[in-house]
This record gives structure tokens, C-alpha cells and sequence, in this order.
């Protein structure tokens, strides 16, 4: 177990350097720092001086690990375009995107299981075809179709719901929120269901397949021959086993939810990391665009060590093979 | 593939009439809806300077008294523009058509661009194994770890900001190239699965006994022969280029607003969604939607046609 863990480890620690690499030469090879600080009309001595200052007249390797030692801190410099710390700009960001994409998570999970699970056992009958025709149209329909088509419906055409921005935040600390008002929650409705169509037609098929497959075991025939109602066999024999390749699936996908919520909150105007990625993306801002690689990388690289972890937990047979081949 | 027998020597035509494939096409009544659906599309993109009812970009035919008219049946609507105008008085019907046929390019285009880097390095990831192979892998490891469209914004990021005051034509080659740079691991991972089975086949053995060269082995032997499951994987990927297309134009980073793809359509209309004019963006999308379902529908059939352990 141990020694899997560090290998683990040792994988994602060689990923988060190779991010590093490319956003390094981002910086390196795109764009002139010196000419973007000192403008075009600077004196040669001028842009040797700040050239000095700024080490780039140093080595390759040299530059490379005080930039892999700033990135460690935090520290990615000015946005070319705001003139502001990009630590700054993104630490105002991210509580917004986290928020919408714990909702999007929340929402795929808590329709998505259920949804399976009945397409599953109900297999054949119109209810579940219903079901499944909906989820191939969920997994062909582009994201930002699907944000216009609920802003059409909700906001314009029934104005129930609002269809931009967070509404009324609170702040506490640095953190600000806006799942603590009224107001806020009606916000994150729209945007959570565009971001989570996705995931949850993914997880739902997951889920009918699986369950599909672990119906036709002899544990559950044997649970049902020793009269187990059909609530124990289904939710305490049979789902419970469909839940390791949910949990990878969700916990990979949680990466892609951060990064698809680039275009979820384009649509809908959600000041999160994704709107200023774009915005970055749009005036070619590479610190913005450097750093928010990095932070994407690493929350990818977290996101896959704990759902590793998490296999140990949910299936104890994985455990004992693993630590068995372990020794 | 043939059934016939070997005196009848049939034509190419009668023998591909008599292919399972295409039997497996004229029952499948999913697949040919989904292929009318698709030629239909290809038909009015290729075909759309002359389809269409008006010329969208000949400004001297725009009048912005004709802008944001409904579809023609609905209450204001114009007999001359069968789905209503964009804000600057655009015939839709003509604009979807030129649009489809940008989007198309651009799938296509990628599509194309994608298979060549991605077979070629397959091969020789497959063919040459050791370092090389480690390496290229290795790339697609960390290529695969992120999502597509945030490696092809971030390539087109840099493209942008390598050259700033690009012309419209250079900013559609960077925005194929984003595209395609995206696309090419999964060639590769086939491929180089598949070329690992066929270089140890006796065909490839024989071949390098009488000494052919190793490029030429590469290419005229064993390529052939890993190229199926790139069809089929080429099929579905243009329906996914063209997705990523729409929704890097729909970000305002794709195509640009002078010459309209289906994404830039739909992100022009967006704004005027709030004012009730729906048609400028529901009917590009209903488009896209129609052209990347149908060539999903079709690439699933394929892959099932083509797969013989489903025969």
C-alpha cells in the first residue's frame, strides 16, 4: 500500500513538473516581459538593466527552478492586462467556480444514481427508454446550447430565475459565498444544472450499466433465494457494488467540472476562474493563463491521488491484494 | 466480405452492394436517417453559394431596416427570409448554410490534421518501440489528463498571443491546429496498439527478410492494416471537432465574427436572447445539434458494422 501510494506520488509529482515546464515556456518564449514592463520605446540600456533585474540573463536550468519555486508560493507575477497579483485575481475567483462546481457535482449525484439505478430495474419499459433517450441527448447537446436553452426558458420566456452573476455574496474571511442568501441560491440554480447535464447523463449510464452487471451475480441470486426483500437485495447488496467505478468516475470528473465550468460560467456571467481564464485567453494574458494551468493541473493531480485513496476505503478486497502484493 | 462467388468476377459496385456493410446499413433504419441527415447537411455547406436564397456577406444586398425579423411564419415575419435575420439583417437560412459549411471545414480540416500527426506517431511509437515509444506515451499520458477543450484553449491562447495582429485566415489555421493538437492521441494509442500486434505477424517478418526498408514496411505493410478502428474513430471525432469548434466560437476565441461559423452564430444571438428574439440562436443550434448527432449516430454504426466480433 505504502509503495503504491508513493508511486503515486512519485506520477503526479513528475505531472505538476511538466505543467510547470510548459507554462514556464509560456512565459519564456511568448511575448517579451521586458518590452511588456518597459514598453517599445526603452533604451538597449534599459532593457539590459531590467533583464539583469529580472534574472532572465541567467541560465535555462536557473530560471526554470526559481520559477518552479515561485509557482510553489503562489506566485505568478503581474496580469499583463489588470496589473494586478494573479494570486490576487485568482484567490477573488475561486470560491465562485468551487461553489458552482460542488452544485453541478451535488446535482449529477443526487439525479444521476437514483436515475441508473431505475433505468436499471425497470429495464425495457417506456419509463427507462424515456430515461435513456434523454441522457444520449445530454451527452450530444453542447454545454453552452444547454445554458441558453434553460436562460430561454427560465429566465426569459417564465422569469422565474435570474440568468447572470452570483446575486447577493457574503464574505467570510476570504472566502466569499454565495450559499448562504436567498439570493444566491436562486443564482447557482441555472448554472449547476448546465454544468452537471453532462456528468450526469455520464453517471446515470454508469450507474444502469453497472447495476445491469452486478444484477446478474449468484450473491444476488443468493440474497433473493434467502428471501431478502427486493429493497435489501437492490440498495444494500446490489448498488453498494456499483459505487467504485461511480466514485472514479465523479471523482475524474470533478477536474473536468472545474475546467468545463469555463464555458458554463461564460454563459451565465459567474465571475469565477473560468471568466477570467477566457478573458486571459482573449488579450493573451500568459500570467493568468500560466497560473491558472498550474492550479488546474494540480487540482487534477489531488482529485486523482484521493480517488486512489478512495478505492482502499470503499472495496476492502483491493486492499488486501494491494497490500498483500505490497510486502 | 464478399459472399459471391470467384467465376462471377462482379463489379466494384455490385460487390459493395453484396458487402456486409452495407447490409448492415439498409437495416439499420438509425443509420440511415442519421445519413440523410448527414449528406443533407454536407450538401447545403458545400453547396450553400448556390442553395442559398441570398448572398449573407454581399453588404450590398443588407438593409438594417430587414434586421432581427422573425421566421417567416410568425407575426412581422418576411416571405423573402424563411427563418427571420440576424442583427444586421442576414438572411438566417443562408447564414445557417455558410456557417455549416465554415463548421464543417474546420471539423474536417482538423479532423484530417489530427489523423496524420496522430497515425504517424503511432506507428513509430508502435514500430520503434523503447525510448521513443516511452516518450510519445508519456505525451499522451499528459495530454489525455486534461480536458480537450482546455488544451485546445490554451493552445490557441498561445497562438493568439504569438501573433497578435493575425489576419482572419491565420487565426482559422491556429484555431485548426488547437483543434487537431487535441485530437491526435487517441490516433496514436490505437494505432500504436495495433501496429504492436501486426510487426510481429509473419507478413512483416517476411518483408524485412527480403530486406525491405523499415520506413517503407511501416507505411506500405503495415499501415494498411491498422487503419479500421481510425475510420471509425475519425468519424466520431469530426462530430466532437466540430462541437469544440462551436464552443471555442461560441467563447469568442474560434472563428472570427466576420465570417460566421455555427458557434459565432450562436454567440451573436445570445444577445439578443433577452429582447425575444430566440430564432437568431435556436436555429443555428437545432443545426449543430442535427449535423453532431447524426455523425455520432453514423460513426456508432460503423463501429458496430465494421467490429467482427459483433458479425
Amino acid at each position: 500500500m505504502l509503495v503504491f501510494i508513493l508511486r503515486r506520488l512519485l506520477q503526479a509529482i513528475v505531472v505538476m513538473l511538466t505543467v510547470a515546464f510548459i507554462a514556464f515556456m509560456l512565459f519564456q518564449y511568448v511575448g517579451d516581459p521586458v518590452t511588456s514592463i518597459l514598453g517599445q520605446d526603452a533604451t538597449q540600456e534599459q532593457r539590459d538593466e531590467l533583464r539583469r533585474d529580472l534574472g532572465l540573463d541567467r541560465s535555462f536550468a536557473v530560471q526554470f527552478t526559481r520559477f518552479v519555486g515561485n509557482a510553489v508560493q503562489g506566485e505568478f507575477g503581474l496580469s499583463l492586462r489588470q496589473g494586478r497579483q494573479v494570486s490576487t485575481l485568482i484567490a477573488e475567483r475561486f470560491p465562485a467556480t468551487l461553489e458552482l462546481a460542488m452544485g453541478a457535482a451535488v446535482v449529477a449525484l443526487g439525479f444521476g444514481i437514483p436515475l441508473g439505478v431505475y433505468a436499471a430495474l425497470r429495464r425495457g419499459r417506456f419509463g427507462s427508454q424515456l430515461v435513456m433517450t434523454l441522457s444520449l441527448l445530454g451527452v450530444s447537446l453542447p454545454t453552452f446550447l444547454i445554458g441558453i436553452l434553460l436562460i430561454l426558458v427560465f429566465s426569459v420566456t417564465l422569469g422565474w430565475l435570474p440568468s447572470f452573476g452570483r446575486g447577493d455574496t457574503i464574505q467570510l474571511g476570504a472566502w466569499s459565498t454565495g450559499l448562504l442568501t436567498a439570493d444566491g441560491w436562486a443564482h447557482i440554480v441555472l448554472p449547476a444544472i448546465t454544468l452537471s447535464v453532462f456528468q450526469l447523463a455520464l453517471i446515470m449510464r454508469l450507474v444502469r450499466a453497472e447495476m445491469l452487471e452486478v444484477l446478474r451475480t449468484d450473491y444476488v441470486k443468493f440474497a433473493r433465494a434467502r428471501g431478502l426483500s427486493n429493497r435489501a437485495v437492490y440498495f444494500g447488496h446490489a448498488l453498494k457494488n456499483t459505487l467504485v467505478p461511480v466514485i472514479t468516475i465523479t471523482g475524474l470528473q470533478l477536474g473536468s467540472l472545474i475546467a468545463f465550468a469555463i464555458i458554463t460560467e461564460t454563459v451565465f456571467q459567474w465571475p469565477g476562474m473560468g471568466f477570467l481564464f477566457i478573458q486571459a485567453v482573449q488579450f493573451a494574458d500568459i500570467p493568468v493563463m500560466a497560473a491558472y494551468l498550474c492550479l488546474i493541473a494540480l487540482i487534477f493531480v489531488i482529485v486523482n491521488l484521493v480517488v486512489d485513496l478512495l478505492y482502499f476505503l470503499v472495496d476492502p478486497r483491493l486492499r488486501i491484494e494491494k497490500s498483500a502484493a505490497g510486502h | 466480405m464478399s459472399n459471391t462467388s470467384p467465376t462471377a468476377a462482379p463489379g466494384r459496385l455490385a460487390r459493395w452492394l453484396d458487402s456486409d456493410v452495407w447490409h448492415s446499413f439498409i437495416t439499420s433504419p438509425m443509420a440511415m436517417l442519421a445519413a440523410v441527415i448527414a449528406v443533407l447537411c454536407v450538401v447545403v455547406s458545400v453547396f450553400a453559394p448556390w442553395v442559398s436564397p441570398h448572398n449573407p456577406f454581399d453588404l450590398a444586398t443588407l438593409n438594417l431596416s430587414d434586421a432581427r425579423l422573425p421566421p417567416a411564419w410568425m407575426e412581422g415575419g418576411d416571405r423573402r427570409f424563411l427563418l427571420g435575420t440576424d442583427d444586421q439583417g442576414r438572411d438566417l437560412l443562408s447564414a445557417l448554410f455558410y456557417g455549416a459549411r465554415l463548421s464543417l471545414a474546420v471539423g474536417l480540416a482538423s479532423v484530417l490534421l489530427s489523423v496524420v500527426v496522430g497515425v504517424g506517431l503511432g506507428l513509430l511509437s508502435g514500430f520503434i518501440g523503447g525510448k521513443v515509444d516511452a516518450f510519445i506515451m508519456r505525451v499522451c499520458d499528459v495530454m489525455l489528463s486534461f480536458p480537450s477543450i482546455l488544451v485546445a484553449l490554451l493552445i490557441n491562447g498561445v497562438g493568439r498571443a504569438m501573433f497578435p495582429n493575425a489576419q482572419d485566415s491565420l487565426a482559422l489555421g491556429v484555431l485548426v491546429l488547437a483543434i487537431a493538437l487535441t485530437g491526435w492521441v487517441q490516433y496514436a494509442r490505437t494505432v500504436r496498439g495495433s501496429t504492436l500486434v501486426e510487426r510481429n505477424k509473419e507478413y512483416v517478418q517476411a518483408a524485412r527478410v527480403i530486406g525491405v526498408a523499415p520506413l517503407r514496411i511501416m507505411f506500405r505493410h503495415v499501415l494498411p492494416n491498422v487503419l479500421g478502428p481510425v475510420l471509425v474513430l475519425a468519424t466520431i471525432q469530426v462530430a466532437a471537432a466540430i462541437l469544440t469548434e462551436a464552443t471555442l466560437s461560441f467563447l469568442g476565441v474560434g472563428v472570427p465574427p466576420t465570417s460566421p461559423s455555427l458557434g459565432t452564430l450562436i454567440r451573436v444571438g445570445n444577445d439578443f436572447l433577452f429582447s425575444g428574439e430566440w430564432w437568431i440562436t435556436i436555429f443555428p443550434g437545432v443545426m449543430l445539434v442535427l449535423i453532431a448527432l447524426s455523425v455520432n449516430l453514423l460513426g456508432d454504426w460503423l463501429r458496430d458494422a465494421l467490429n467482427p466480433r459483433l458479425r
